[in-house]
């Protein structure tokens, strides 16, 4: 857990005048999540993480890390506590990737070889191949492999807490993408208490458990992300976080949150008559066609149907796509606009027909936080 | 140049040293009967006693200045002397566009002749490229670098042994290079404050208008300055760890 | 003060001996780009070629200059001109290859090849693009080169006063053969104050040289 009280930083200025880079900020950052400290440039939300570590003293306040207070510990000792992440990664060129991993073990004065088969492991946990990289140099890999070799330094030597500077921001989006959900599943496993600089609204949305906005060196709002984007606290942290940050929520809500998970299905052998008969009573328009297992295969529509006979099998069509309830909503809006449809089949990991999901529960869903904002306020 | 053509460089530098080394050495025993040969025959003794001593002037100056430009340049480095240490820089800078032969000259006026004026002044020369490379390099060490391992908890003694210097290790042995071949360059000037060498058959040689005794002189001193260059790149090559080594 | 009095008693000397020093260093590195520059944008055209120049003149470089005289007097005694001027300028021209191909080289072969893209999208020829484009941005470095070259001379033609070339260096080898103080300071104090205001002259003339707009630094000596 990392606890800042009121903490401040004041800078002074060549020309004798003094900025105010942290004013009172204070906050806390709960055991085993992510808190992205979010921000345009200059406000003071890097000066607030190197105050973590003492890179940059601060002026006044109160600091606990991991239950500690920092005043009462030496620096140096504190610092190979807590792991630390920049953007530049700072992989040290002279060192092989091996020692660079085992950089802060060395410095606690741990076993060698305890240290080395350390590495090695963390090394597999980012998929490289120990064989392969552990003795080769930082300017033998990419910035991509490099990134990756830079977390899992900060881990080596099991720091319960994890300082990153835009560790990611120095890589090519594509690259960025998968380091980060490589970095989510880990955090899945390590439950570290992790303290995130980034300049990224995006990327904040994805990593964070909290997201803290900061302007002019004051912590404006520290909120989960979907409350964050629902209930901006001022005009400021709206226009910041865009005119999109509707859509943006879409990330943060998963398809199984909205999914309408009745389960009116027909299978190929049934007669129309029947399918007719379930769309009516549930006033759907739709139905999906599963497999003897019950996956989905197709569908047939009210229309088609209206007045045939025969069997299902003769009258269905093709479901255009389908969508896993593990996907976030965003992938589901994507998939219903480039296939021009207002519903979607969900299916599990198997292909199992799990039920449906329609823009207007999606729509609805978003505006539900805004509905209860407004009843909450005429209250 | 750009760190490939360096590279490339020293590649063909070598198989041309070798080449040239062997033609020197074929010359030698050729010419047993030739011009070379008679140089060889009447000087070898001279040639002998007086490249020791060239050789000892080259290694206790360049080492003095090795053992002292080294610190100087770390302590110039440090943060604290930031304020003095472009002002130090500047002078240094100076320092070096001096000619030798003024150094060598000033260097009398200030400790007479013999050995020792002709090693300080070696020195001086040799000392001001090692500082400069020493600082420059250790401030060209980027920033995130000691951000980095001041944030993994590094004492600032181990930033600077096992981040800051290793990764200058290359400008300063450049500076290091650059600093010996002023110095063998030098050298054969040595003679003309007492301090003894191969510039004593050279100079000689041109007082009394001998060409053997001038070139018994002349081409030991080039090869052997050639042989130092030679060897300072390939101890760049070698010495210097893969990791950082442009070259490698 | 016996020195203060020695200088203001030979300023005559003194002149003279500056303007000798000088005539050798300027003849030289004058004769040093009109070779030089040429083939370091020579060679640009040939890896090899360029590979071969730089590491015969890398090996000039190295050799001792009072070691280059000693093997050039046999030579040049030939044709009658064993010492004096004619060695002197000779051994400064061929020190001044170095910097001067090299600079001349990178810099035309670092012209950012968007612009040599450019240049020829406009329609130059391979002439028009290397007198109006490749030049114009190679000049600083070249500067730069011209003024390690320079430097660098001013103490090896100091030198060159034992080959009987004259120059500044004559109070240094008068000085320290008459064991006389007076000459030694004089001479290394003006040889000094040459080397270091000729330095600052060039680096003002390169600055001035280099484009506002260009970043292109001057390669380490």
């Amino acid at each position: 857990m990392i606890t800042l009280d009121k903490l401040s930083k004041v800078f002074e200025t060549p020309g004798g005048g003094t900025v105010i880079a942290a004013d009172q900020v204070s906050m806390e950052v709960p055991e085993g999540e992510i808190c992205v400290l979010l921000g345009p440039s200059g406000c003071g939300k890097t000066t607030t993480l190197k105050m973590i570590n003492g890179l940059i003293p601060k002026t006044n306040g109160k600091i606990h890390v991991a239950g500690r207070d920092t005043d009462e510990l030496n620096p140096v000792e504190l610092r190979r506590s807590i792991g630390y992440v920049i953007q530049q990664i700072g992989l040290f060129p002279n060192m092989t990737i091996q020692d660079n991993i085992c950089v802060v073990p060395d410095l606690l004065g741990w076993d060698k070889n305890k240290s080395r088969k350390r590495a090695a492991e963390l090394l597999e946990l980012v998929n490289l191949d120990p064989g392969i990289f552990l003795n080769r140099y930082p300017k033998e890999l990419s910035g991509g492999q490099q990134q990756r070799v830079g977390v899992i330094r900060a881990l080596a030597a099991d720091p319960p807490v994890l300082l990153m500077d835009e560790p990611f921001g120095a890589i090519d989006p594509i690259n960025r993408a998968v380091i980060q959900d490589e970095f989510l599943k880990m955090q899945k496993e390590i439950r570290k208490t992790i303290a995130f600089v980034s300049h990224d609204i995006d990327e904040a949305i994805k990593m964070a458990d909290k997201i803290a906005i900061f302007r002019d060196g004051k912590l404006e709002q520290y909120s989960s992300p979907d409350d964050l984007l629902a209930r901006p606290a001022n005009d400021f942290i709206a226009s910041f976080l865009g005119s999109d940050r509707t859509l943006k929520r879409l990330s943060l809500l998963s398809v199984s949150d909205v999914m309408l998970g009745d389960q009116i299905r027909v299978t190929a052998q049934d007669d129309v008559s029947r399918a007719r008969d379930m769309m009516r009573e549930a006033g759907h328009k739709n139905i999906v066609m599963v497999g003897p297992q019950g996956r989905a295969r197709g569908f047939v529509h009210l229309n088609d149907i209206a007045d045939v006979q025969g069997r299902v099998e003769e009258h269905y069509q093709a479901l255009p796509t389908v969508v896993n309830v593990h996907d976030d909503l965003r992938t589901a809006v994507s998939r219903m606009f480039r296939h021009d449809t207002t519903w979607l089949a969900c299916v599990d990991d198997d292909g199992f027909f799990k039920g449906f999901i329609t823009q207007r529960a999606i729509s609805h869903a978003l505006g539900a936080t805004y509905r209860d904002a407004a009843t909450v306020a005429a209250k | 140049m750009s760190i490939k053509d360096t590279l490339k460089q020293d590649n063909i530098r070598t198989r041309i040293a070798f080449v040239i080394g062997l033609v020197f050495g074929v010359g030698l025993m050729a010419g047993e009967q030739g011009f070379l040969g008679d140089i060889w025959r009447y000087y070898s003794e001279d040639i002998i006693y007086l490249a020791k001593q060239h050789v000892i002037l080259v290694l206790v100056s360049s080492g003095l200045a090795i053992l002292v430009g080294v610190p100087a340049g770390i302590w110039l480095s440090r943060d604290w002397m930031a304020r003095y240490s472009e002002t130090a820089l500047q002078i240094f800078n100076i320092g070096t566009t001096i000619p030798t032969l003024a150094i060598l000259a000033l260097s009398i006026t200030l400790l007479g002749i013999g050995f020792t004026p002709a090693v300080f002044g070696l020195w001086v020369a040799t000392l001001l490229p090692i500082v400069r490379n020493v600082y420059q390099g250790l401030r060209e060490v980027p920033a995130y670098l000691k951000e980095a391992a001041t944030g993994m908890g590094m004492t600032p003694r181990h930033i600077l042994l096992s981040v800051e210097l290793p990764n200058a290790l290359y400008v300063i042995f450049a500076g290091v290079r650059t600093a010996v071949a002023v110095n063998v360059g030098t050298v054969p000037l040595a003679f003309l404050i007492g301090g003894g060498g191969l510039g004593e058959l050279i100079f000689t040689g041109i007082d009394l208008n001998d060409p053997q005794m001038l070139l018994a002189g002349a081409i030991p001193v080039a090869l052997l300055s050639m042989l130092a260059d030679f060897l300072l790149a390939k101890a760049q090559y070698w010495l210097i760890p893969r990791g950082v080594n442009p070259l490698r | 003060m016996e020195t203060l009095l020695f200088i203001s008693q030979n300023l005559d000397v003194i002149l003279e001996r500056t303007l000798q020093h000088l005539s050798i260093v300027g003849v030289a590195i004058g004769l040093a780009i009109l070779t030089g520059v040429p083939i370091g944008i020579l060679i640009t055209l040939n890896q090899r070629a360029a590979d071969i120049v730089l590491y015969v003149a890398a090996i000039i470089i190295t050799i001792p200059s009072i070691a280059l005289f000693g093997l050039m007097i046999p030579v040049l005694s030939l044709i009658g001109h064993g010492v004096g001027y004619l060695p002197a300028v000779i051994a400064v021209l061929l020190y001044s290859q170095l910097p001067i191909i090299r600079n001349t080289y990178t810099a035309i072969s670092n012209v950012d090849p968007a612009l040599r893209e450019a240049a020829r999208g406009l329609g130059m020829t391979p002439i028009q693009r290397l007198r109006r484009v490749e030049i114009p941005l190679a000049v600083p470095v070249v500067m730069a080169g011209v003024r390690i070259a320079v430097v660098m001379n001013i103490g090896i033609t100091a030198i060159a006063a034992y080959i009987g070339a004259g120059g500044l260096g004559v109070f240094i080898s008068r000085g320290i053969s008459q064991s006389d103080p007076r000459q030694l300071i004089t001479g290394a104090l003006m040889v000094s104050i040459l080397a270091i205001a000729s330095d600052y002259f060039l680096l003002w003339v390169q600055k001035r040289l280099t484009p506002a707009s260009s970043s292109s630094a001057a390669p380490a000596h």
